[in-house]
């Protein structure tokens, strides 16, 4: 069969690749024939027959209803779980939600999270030198007005008057000149900038223009991203002992942090499936879905759960291609089963409108069947199993 | 009859609409009158209670069938409606329909290219199992784009509809005050610049006469379409109004009877089996009786269920519209009938329209009609038909009982003798069935009903039963008591995972409750507070042995959440081994006897020295080591932090406790189920608990009030800290108001604030736990059992005799009540530790009022939470279980749902079971050393050999009954085939 680096005769081969093992034990069954001289393709057939049986015993049973189990699984410790934690781990400083609501939101797949937030990792010399770090926070943090100075009204003259702080607007990158800019496309006013000073006002004096403008004025973005509300910096150590600037913000808009320079986009996430969906694809959300969940449970101390139940629910998530819900609007709204639909929610507009597009219930699933008295094709439901003797 | 004929097994089911001709074709009977029983109390003939619609009272025999109450399922019968009314379920359909079609010819307002574009949509809609009404709601809205129609060239009215069941036709039709506009026009207005018109110059304009103009103008004309829209043009007025006119079901009916079959297949809807005109009812469907049974009240008053009074009124409505249109009564009354009507039929079908008042009781509360029959929990779909009540099951208060094998279950001698198992009598076992048969009803093992083999099925008596034994004989059927060592199925809800429905074996036993031995509380999570469990007795051989092989509790003993196990010692049995192994006391021959009396071992290894008396000891490792299987080598860190060494089946070192035999991954459990199976870890999970049982007999163990009393120079040191805490807040207090304070970054000055205090208070408890807890022996029994982890932590230790600490709402300090404060105790925006629910008593020496006011403050706060969370999660568990359980692993390592899509090329893309490996390389396969054992062939025999390669299995499915038995009598049963 396959040709094999190890120094084994081709009858051992031969046993060996008869046998149901991954490649990686028939590998291993290689080396340790190779590494014991004289062994027989009698021996080497009992050695991988063994491996085999052990092998085989870990493997999952055919006919395992194993989605039930995951979902068990996953259910059952949700009793345990905090309704209302905030706090994230290692940034106290960010606030996000945890336990139970976490997990209600992920299986929900709710396209906005209830606190969205993005760990932005560093590469090169933005990863290790602060003020290289502190550049691309700039770029990504929303600056607001009252960042960069203070913003005062004379109402006698009916004039917005912005004080900018010239060490901040260094600090940040930007310029007076390009603050009057921003402010003149957004607002639509004519500004006067004389040095750090801006000036401006309604067209007529008007006392509520005045105040508008001035909410408007508070509205505006100047620098960084609309949605990214706030970043922290935080110095992580490396499994190497190195250390490295990392990033992380309150808001998310994962696509445009992604193409700003200094962002190492192969280790930068996000916390919500959809933009990690639009923009690095299913198999990208399915991970994110799989990683969300073992996270928010393992802040519970739930980390025991096996990630094999979570890789589950991620993936029937997933499985059309898109991210579906867990729930009537999803995956159990999709059913082929009339009954099935009908027993979850909405059991009468599911009824109606079958009967309206004439639809056949060919009762394969678990419900419609349990629903029917007939047993389920599903574990030793799906096998037939009759009394015999023993001859011995 | 051919159609009450129900199939035994159901292929598949196909929904459709019923066109009227098939409910008079499957009713019994025509029902016309109101009223259902007569003085004498027998059903009025064509009533509502007419015996041809199926028997209710038992020993009448149907009209229509002949058979009686019970085995007769009832037959529908059906009442002429006298004028169509919609059926509430469709009325958004029909408003689509009706703004989608011609009103005058029917047809769809779609050209041909549009329909063969939906009819590609609705093809791949049904193809990928996405809801069709999307693409309908895209046809329709095309439609209505439509002013008049591409076929008849009808122009198109908008379509009103007005909730539940009414619909309007807006029309542009001629004001009525056509001439006093007209007039106003042709004034002009000066200031707006427009100039007089005179009717000559109208009349030039429109090219109308000008008499007509003055017919017109004077009011004694109404102009044509063709010359309003004249006018209109030259004067520049609206002359129209809206004018809704209201269609009648009877109309749609008729509109909806003319849309050709190919139009309604282009929005998805089923032609063949449901035209849309059968939306539109002029036949009413009742149901068969047993549908609405009528109970008798105790007073011998018949009352009628909801259903029957619905259908009451209906009739009623009924007759009164017929007999008023026949009379030739008014349009207005007739159409306050036809509404009428309408409200029943759509209160008969739902009575939870919104904007429909409810149809109510005579005592006001609103009654249950078919909808709401189906819907939610409580109805049929999730409330009879996915889950029923069952025969052959019991519930009652569960106690614990140490002596039982977790297999066991004690099983109450009434259940027992309650419920049955059927036994088929043959040669081998009819001189047992006869014994049974003979104990009658009440003795134990005893019988309650035999099955001749005619198919008779007769009771067992007290005084038949002598007789009947012995008549019994092959090919009879016995149904005999549940005796020791039948399987049942036993449940404690909530079950949410596998482990909540286990299989025990039954040990009868005197007393009313359940007795389970208390290490399977944990994947129960049951106590014995009160709790109550079910039990279900199986009747078939194939369930037996698949609760035996599957479900029995030593089968589930690995949970596969988590890969480890979920049954093991728990609490006492901690304790108990904690005590027995820790310091590694010395028992002698009588002591170390006793400790092992309840397990296998009845004889005592070489002792484990001789003290200075001469006399031998055993230490309680070497004790605990006699339960170890003789070849199990270990080595990993334990509870306390040491390392635990087990040698070849010996303790060597460290203490047994949580992490080594407890529920929830005790590594020795653990191990000893993966490596050597699940029948040696159910004996040695026994062993473990009845030896800790004895261990703590032996040693004693109790918890009181003094356990918890720290000396009072350690009472002092705590009011130190936490007098030097509240110097602290002071600080930080003072600070803050004297705006010193430093904000935290993203943080308000008045959170970091509070955040501070927290912080200081928080070390607090704290310190006063570490003072507290340098006051404690080692021998402590709260410390044992914190330290073991037994029971409790160091917090609860803390609050017992340290001080209780900070009480929390929503992770804050107390900070709700009065205005500016939480009690009227303190100043307002008092920031103070005390005033914010700091405790700083312990539970020993008592709380204030103040405090133990806080205190339940965060008690309630818990409570409240855990109410939520429940509700919650078990909604998610429902949503979870819902998606996930089609889902199967197959014979080629796929995982597919039951229509065979794939989900998962290999299950957690390794195709291994969460059971069998527990996180981590743990247990991988060593092929080193299954090498060194072939190559060796250190095999005792042929056998163990066998079953080392895996060419024989090993048995698993032995009843632990069976086996006790065999041991105590000697002949074997041997098979004659």
């Amino acid at each position: 069969m396959t040709e094999t680096e190890f120094d084994v005769s081709d009858d051992v081969t031969a046993v060996v690749e008869d046998t149901q093992l991954p490649r990686r034990l028939k590998d291993r069954v290689y080396r340790t024939v190779e590494e014991r001289d004289g062994v027989t393709v009698e021996q080497a057939d009992e050695i991988a027959k063994a491996v085999e049986t052990r092998y085989l015993d870990t493997r999952i049973d055919p006919l395992d209803p194993v989605g039930t189990v995951s979902a068990q699984s996953i259910g059952e410790p949700g009793t345990q779980l905090t309704m209302n934690t905030f706090h994230y781990a290692g940034v106290a400083e960010i606030d996000v939600t945890q336990g139970l609501p976490r997990l209600i939101e992920l299986v929900d797949a709710r396209k906005t999270p209830d606190t969205p937030t993005m760990s932005i990792f560093l590469e090169d010399e933005y990863a290790t030198e602060r003020e290289k770090a502190h550049e691309v926070v700039w770029k990504i943090e929303a600056t607001k007005i009252l960042a960069l100075g203070d913003v005062s009204t004379n109402v006698a003259d009916m004039r917005v008057v912005i004080s900018l702080n010239e060490d901040t607007l260094a600090e940040r990158m930007i310029t007076p000149e390009e603050v009057a800019e921003i402010i003149e496309d957004h607002l639509g006013v004519q500004t006067v900038q004389q040095g750090a000073t801006i000036e401006f006002g309604p067209e007529e004096p008007s006392y509520r223009d005045l105040l508008q403008l001035v909410e408007e004025l508070r509205d505006i973005t100047f620098k960084g991203i609309e949605e990214v509300s706030r970043v922290v910096i935080r110095r992580e150590e490396l499994d190497d002992g190195e250390e490295e600037f990392v990033l992380y913000t309150e808001g998310s808009a994962f696509g445009d942090v992604l193409s700003i320079e200094g962002v190492d986009a192969s280790r930068t996430t996000c916390n919500n499936i959809h933009e990690i969906y639009r923009n690095l694809g299913v198999e990208a959300a399915r991970e994110t879905i799989i990683e969300e969940t073992n996270n928010t449970l393992a802040e519970q101390g739930l980390d025991d759960v096996n990630v094999r139940h979570l890789m589950l629910v991620a993936d029937i998530m997933t499985n059309r291609g898109e991210i579906e819900s867990i729930g009537r609007h999803g995956i159990s709204g999709s059913k082929q089963s009339v009954l099935a639909r009908a027993a979850f929610e909405v059991t009468v507009n599911h009824l109606l409108n079958a009967a309206i597009h004439g639809e056949i219930d060919d009762l394969d699933g678990v419900t419609e069947n349990v629903i029917v008295g007939k047993p389920i094709k599903l574990g030793t439901g799906d096998v037939d199993l009759r009394m015999g003797s023993t001859s011995r | 009859m051919m159609r009450n004929s129900t199939p035994k097994d159901i292929g598949s089911i196909n929904f459709g609409l019923m066109e009227p001709e098939e409910y008079r074709e499957m009713s019994a009977t025509k029902i016309i009158t109101a009223d259902t029983y007569d003085d004498d109390g027998f059903p009025i003939d064509m009533g509502l209670m007419d015996p041809r619609l199926g028997v209710i009272d038992p020993g009448l025999e149907c009209k229509t069938c002949g058979k009686h109450s019970g085995s007769c399922n009832g037959h529908f019968g059906h009442i002429e409606l006298a004028a169509p009314v919609i059926h509430v379920g469709f009325t958004k359909l029909i408003r689509r329909l009706l703004r989608g079609t011609c009103r005058e010819c029917s047809k769809l307002l779609l050209t041909e290219d549009e329909r063969e574009e939906f009819r590609g949509d609705i093809d791949r809609s049904r193809k990928l199992g996405r809801d069709l009404n999307d693409v309908t709601k895209a046809a329709i809205r095309q439609a209505r784009k439509k002013d008049r129609c591409p076929f008849c060239g009808e122009v198109q009215y908008d379509i009103e509809h007005e909730k539940p069941t009414t619909y309007y036709e807006v029309q542009q039709v001629l004001t009525s005050e056509y001439s006093q506009r007209i007039a106003g026009a042709m004034q002009g207005d000066e200031e707006e610049g427009i100039e007089r018109t005179t009717p000559d110059e109208l009349a030039a304009k429109t090219d109308i006469d000008l008499t007509r103009i003055n017919e017109i103008l004077s009011g004694s004309f109404r102009p044509r379409e063709s010359q309003r829209k004249a006018i209109e043009k030259a004067l520049n007025i609206d002359l129209t109004d809206e004018d809704t006119n209201k269609l009648m079901p009877s109309d749609i009916r008729d509109w909806f009877e003319n849309i050709p079959d190919e139009d309604i297949e282009v929005l998805g809807i089923d032609a063949e089996r449901s035209r849309p005109e059968w939306m539109i009812l002029t036949v009413l469907p009742v149901p068969p009786v047993t549908a609405r049974p009528s109970i008798t009240l105790d007073n011998g008053q018949r009352s009628e269920d909801d259903l029957t009074h619905k259908l009451v009124d209906i009739i009623r409505i009924n007759q009164r519209f017929m007999e008023n249109r026949e009379a030739g009564a008014p349009q207005l009354i007739i159409e306050d009938l036809w509404e009428l009507l309408q409200y029943h039929v759509t209160t008969f079908m739902d009575n939870e329209i919104s904007g429909t008042p409810p149809a109510r009781h005579r005592s006001g509360r609103p009654l249950k009609t078919l909808s709401q029959r189906l819907k939610g929990k409580e109805g049929r779909f999730r409330g009879s038909l996915s889950g029923k009540r069952v025969n052959f099951s019991a519930r009652t208060v569960i106690s614990p009982d140490p002596t039982l094998s977790l297999n066991e279950v004690g099983v109450p001698d009434r259940v027992a003798t309650e419920m049955t198992q059927t036994m088929n009598v043959t040669e081998r076992n009819v001189t047992e069935a006869r014994r049974f048969v003979s104990n009658g009803p009440e003795g134990h093992p005893g019988a309650n009903y035999v099955r001749r083999p005619d198919g008779r099925r007769l009771k067992v008596t007290e005084k038949n039963c002598e007789e009947l034994a012995e008549k019994v004989d092959p090919g009879w059927e016995v149904n005999r008591h549940l005796i020791d060592g039948d399987i049942v199925i036993f449940n404690r809800q909530p079950s949410l995972h596998r482990m909540s429905i286990m299989a025990h074996e039954v040990v009868v036993m005197p007393y009313k409750t359940f007795r389970l031995n208390t290490v399977v509380c944990p994947p129960y999570n049951a106590d014995f507070d009160g709790d109550e469990m079910n039990m279900h007795a199986l009747q078939n051989e194939e369930a037996r042995a698949e609760a035996r092989v599957l479900m029995r509790v030593q089968e589930q003993i690995l949970s596969p959440r988590f890969g480890g196990n979920i049954i093991g010692a728990i609490q006492d049995h901690i304790s108990g081994t904690y005590l027995l192994t820790h310091e590694n006391p010395r028992f002698n021959e009588t002591q170390a006897l006793d400790l092992l009396r309840a397990t296998r071992i009845d004889e005592l290894p070489d002792p484990s020295g001789i003290d200075d008396e001469g006399e031998p000891f055993w230490t309680g490792q070497d004790v605990f080591s006699e339960l170890l299987p003789d070849d199990l080598n270990l080595e990993f860190v334990g509870t306390l932090g040491d390392t635990v060494v087990i040698e070849d089946g010996q303790l060597v070192e460290g203490t047994i406790a949580e992490d080594e035999v407890g529920a929830f991954d005790g590594e020795i459990v653990d191990t000893i189920t993966k490596v050597y199976g699940n029948t040696r870890a159910r004996i040695f999970i026994n062993e473990v608990s009845t030896l800790a049982m004895r261990t703590i007999m032996h040693f004693g163990f109790s918890i009181g009030i003094d356990d918890e009393t720290v000396p009072d120079e350690a009472e002092a040191r705590i009011q130190e800290t936490i007098d030097d805490a509240y110097d602290q807040v002071q600080e930080l207090i003072e600070a803050y108001e004297r705006n010193e304070l430093e904000s935290l970054p993203g943080r308000t000055i008045d959170e970091t604030v509070e955040m501070k205090i927290m912080q200081t208070l928080g070390r607090v408890r704290e310190n006063a736990g570490d003072i507290a807890e340098e006051h404690f022996d080692d021998d402590n029994p709260a410390v044992v059992m914190a330290e073991s982890g037994a029971r409790g932590g160091l917090l609860n230790l803390t609050q017992m005799a340290g001080c209780v600490g900070q009480q929390a709402v929503r992770g804050e300090r107390i900070n709700r009540g009065y205005e500016d404060r939480t009690l009227s105790h303190y100043k307002p925006n008092d920031l103070s530790a005390e005033a914010h629910g700091f405790v700083e008593n312990s539970y020993t020496s008592g709380l204030s009022p103040r405090e133990f006011f806080f205190h339940a403050m965060g008690g309630r706060e818990g409570l409240v939470d855990t109410a939520v969370r429940t509700s919650k999660s078990g909604y998610l568990q429902r949503r979870l279980i819902n998606a996930l359980s089609e889902l199967e692993a197959q014979y080629d390592g796929t995982v597919r749902d039951t229509s065979d899509t794939i989900v998962q090329f290999e299950f957690g893309e390794d195709g291994t079971s969460p059971v069998m490996v527990s996180s981590g390389d743990e247990n991988d396969i060593d092929v080193d050393h299954i090498a060194d054992r072939v190559l060796d062939s250190e095999f005792e025999s042929a056998e163990e050999r066998e079953e080392f390669l895996g060419t024989k299995r090993r048995p698993t499915n032995l009843s632990e009954h069976a086996d006790s038995r065999r041991v105590s009598d000697a002949p074997e049963v041997t098979s004659d085939d």
